[in-house]
């Protein structure tokens, strides 16, 4: 059992504010992501929950206990660190069994217990090198293994494969999947790769400026943002956004502008909307459809064959640039003139303060738990 | 010739040149040393002379050197091992957890080796009276101790500043309370660093003339004392100095030789990695 809860954590270092009040409550065995941009706060606040820099003020608690004031060991964290920090001075094993060895366990079972870690991430022959005779994935395996020996009841990352090639990082994100579910702790783990926090992730957390912006399941921040924020960072390539207009509003579907002349319906619950609201529309550049007709026209301006698909980088009228994916035999190229289907149900409205009007219908799969995991 | 070749030779020829000068003093109290008093100062100086031990059996009739010896080795010690059991949590304080003023407080503790020792001499010759440290070991190492602990901390803290935090954070994560940090961590990831911060202090220790003379008479007096001792207003005494201050510099010297290594990649810091 380990819940994590969050109370208008604040934290400012000297006269800057880094975290402004943040508010989180974080299920038991819960894998969560901290996701924004650089700057933006991930690493403060994993470091706050980790004791490593003190709480301005709020309350941070574990287990429902206020540990806000405990040193970082008592607070039963581990905490894998992007650099490693693994201890160059002692072998594998010395570095998985340190915590311990202060904690004067005594060396049989720190032996059993360096074995079991090092068995579960494939170091068995790796006990007795030093750091520097390791590979970058190995020594990130030693620095997990050091967190998994302490049995700690939270697990804390901070982008521990942004040091990794790409495709190490691939391989050690399902290793790190795998053993969440082996493990089944809870763990947090901060990336500003929104790939490994959609994929990762139970719920993620967006963070902007030292707020949250939102925290949802993957699935429910791809398809219901809240804001263009959450909208344009969740996604790859970034969501199409187009200033517009309402035409009509009131039904079950609110009618709004797309550069060109065109319009379009969308299912929305735009109780509040008027004809002539300013709105901004967003759709997903794998929402897009090219065809013969369609209510946006353009200039193909790049093309980026990647295979499987094809990135379309296309300037329509009013001069906006948007990005199309389409299927990998797309014969468009550079400057072909071609049109865009844009289908009402997969646009989303933000209203002038960038705030998204809810989408009528929730997406079956938002509320879903990763991989189809049962709660409980 | 390239020119490449012209260059390696030149700083080649000024690099012996610049040690030629400063060893040719050393050379001279050596030579010195062996040649009998009247040698020693008839001019033109004579390079080709037979060479006597007499001073050599002189110097060690009229003094103790053992003595001396012991307490140089004793103090210089000492007094290192006090300033780094002060300076290594200073230093790990200043490096980890900076405050505002930690800067400054830095560069006023070097500034401190900027005022003349003379300034305080009175001070310290009363505190020293009052207290019962005249011509005591402990006074010395007292003193030593605490002359190179600006130097010795400020070296630590460089040190210390290459040890990335992470690795003491993961210490942290892991139970380690200060003391762990310090002994298990730090001090071991630093060792080269410490050993010539220490070497250093103990060669600043072991040179130092100016406290040693006017704080000690006989029982605590170190080698220093011992040189000075053979130097007299009047008679001949050169070639007995040149012995005397061959053997008070000959330990420091070789000790040196054999850590020259270590020495070399301490003060030259972070500078070349
Ligand atoms: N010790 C510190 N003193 C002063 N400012 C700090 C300190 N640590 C972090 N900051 C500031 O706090 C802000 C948030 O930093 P943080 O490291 O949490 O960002 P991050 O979201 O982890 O970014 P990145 O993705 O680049 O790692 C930054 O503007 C940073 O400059
Ligand atoms: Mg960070």
């Amino acid at each position: 059992m380990a819940t994590v809860s969050l109370h208008n954590i604040r934290k400012t270092f000297g006269e800057t504010d880094v975290i402004k009040g943040v508010d989180l409550d974080i299920a038991d065995r819960d894998f969560t992501v901290f996701v924004g941009p650089s700057g933006c706060g991930k690493s403060t606040l994993l470091r706050l929950i980790a004791g490593l820099e003190d709480i301005t003020s709020g309350t941070l608690q574990i287990d429902g206990q206020d540990v806000g004031d405990m040193p970082p060991a008592e607070r039963g964290l581990a905490m894998v660190f992007q650099t490693y920090a693994l201890y160059p001075h002692m072998t594998v094993a010395d570095n998985m069994a340190f915590s311990l060895r202060l904690a004067g366990v005594s060396k049989q079972e720190r032996q059993a217990k360096v074995r079991d870690a090092a068995r579960i991430l494939q170091l068995d022959q790796l006990l007795n090198r030093k750091p520097k005779e390791l590979s970058g994935g190995q020594r990130q395996r030693v620095a997990i293994g050091r967190a998994i020996v302490r049995s700690p009841k939270v697990f804390l990352f901070d982008e521990p494969l942004s040091n990794l090639d790409a495709a190490l990082r691939v391989q050690m994100r399902l290793e790190l999947t795998r053993l969440h579910e082996r493990l089944d702790a809870t763990m947090i783990y901060v990336t500003h790769d929104q790939v490994e926090a959609m994929t990762m992730a139970d719920r993620i957390v967006v963070l902007q400026a030292g707020r949250i912006e939102q925290v949802g399941s993957p699935l429910e921040l791809y398809h219901h943002p809240r804001n263009i924020f959450v909208a344009g960072f969740i996604g790859s390539p970034k969501m199409n956004f187009f200033p517009s207009e309402v035409t009509a509003a009131g039904g079950p579907t609110t009618t709004v502008t797309l550069p060109g002349g065109g319009t379009v319906a969308v299912p929305v619950e735009g109780g509040h909307l008027r004809p002539r609201d300013k709105v901004t529309v967003g759709v997903r550049p794998e929402h897009l459809i090219c065809g013969d007709d369609g209510q946006l026209k353009g200039e193909v301006l790049v093309v980026e064959r990647l295979g499987g698909g094809t990135f379309l980088h296309i300037e329509v009228a009013g001069g906006e640039q948007i990005v199309v994916q389409a299927s990998g035999d797309n014969p468009a190229r550079t400057h072909d003139r071609i049109a865009i289907q844009v289908a009402g149900e997969t646009c989303h409205l933000f209203d002038e303060t960038g705030k998204a009007v809810p989408r009528a219908q929730r997406h079956p799969l938002a509320d879903a738990k990763r991989g189809g995991r049962s709660d409980g | 010739m390239t020119k490449q070749h012209q260059d390696k030779l030149m700083i080649t020829g000024l690099a012996w040149f610049v040690a030629v000068v400063i060893f040719f003093p050393l050379f001279w109290m050596l030579l010195t040393g062996f040649k009998t008093e009247t040698e020693a100062v008839t001019t033109p100086p004579s390079l080709f002379f037979a060479p006597t031990l007499e001073n050599y059996e002189e110097v060690m009739r009229r003094a103790d050197y053992f003595k001396f010896a012991w307490n140089s080795i004793f103090i210089s010690g000492v007094a290192t091992l006090v300033s780094l059991m002060l300076a290594v949590p200073a230093a790990y304080a200043m490096a980890f957890f900076p405050t505002k003023r930690t800067k400054s407080t830095l560069l006023w503790m070097l500034s401190t080796k900027m005022l003349p020792p003379v300034g305080v001499l009175m001070p310290i010759f009363l505190l020293f009276r009052d207290m019962g440290l005249q011509d005591t070991q402990i006074g010395l190492i007292i003193v030593y101790a605490l002359m190179n602990l600006p130097i010795v901390v400020w070296m630590l803290y460089t040190f210390f500043k290459e040890v990335p935090r992470e690795i003491l954070e993961a210490g942290r994560m892991d139970g380690a309370l200060p003391k762990d940090e310090l002994y298990h961590l730090l001090v071991p990831l630093s060792l080269p660093g410490i050993a010539s911060t220490a070497l250093l202090s103990i060669i600043l220790c072991w040179n130092e003339a100016f406290w040693s003379l006017f704080l000690t008479t006989s029982d605590a007096t170190p080698l220093t004392a011992f040189i000075a001792s053979f130097s007299s207003p009047q008679g001949l005494f050169w070639a007995k100095l040149s012995a005397a201050s061959t053997m008070a510099i000959a330990p420091i010297l070789v000790f040196g030789w054999m850590s020259q290594k270590q020495l070399v990649r301490g003060l030259t810091f972070g500078a070349v990695k």
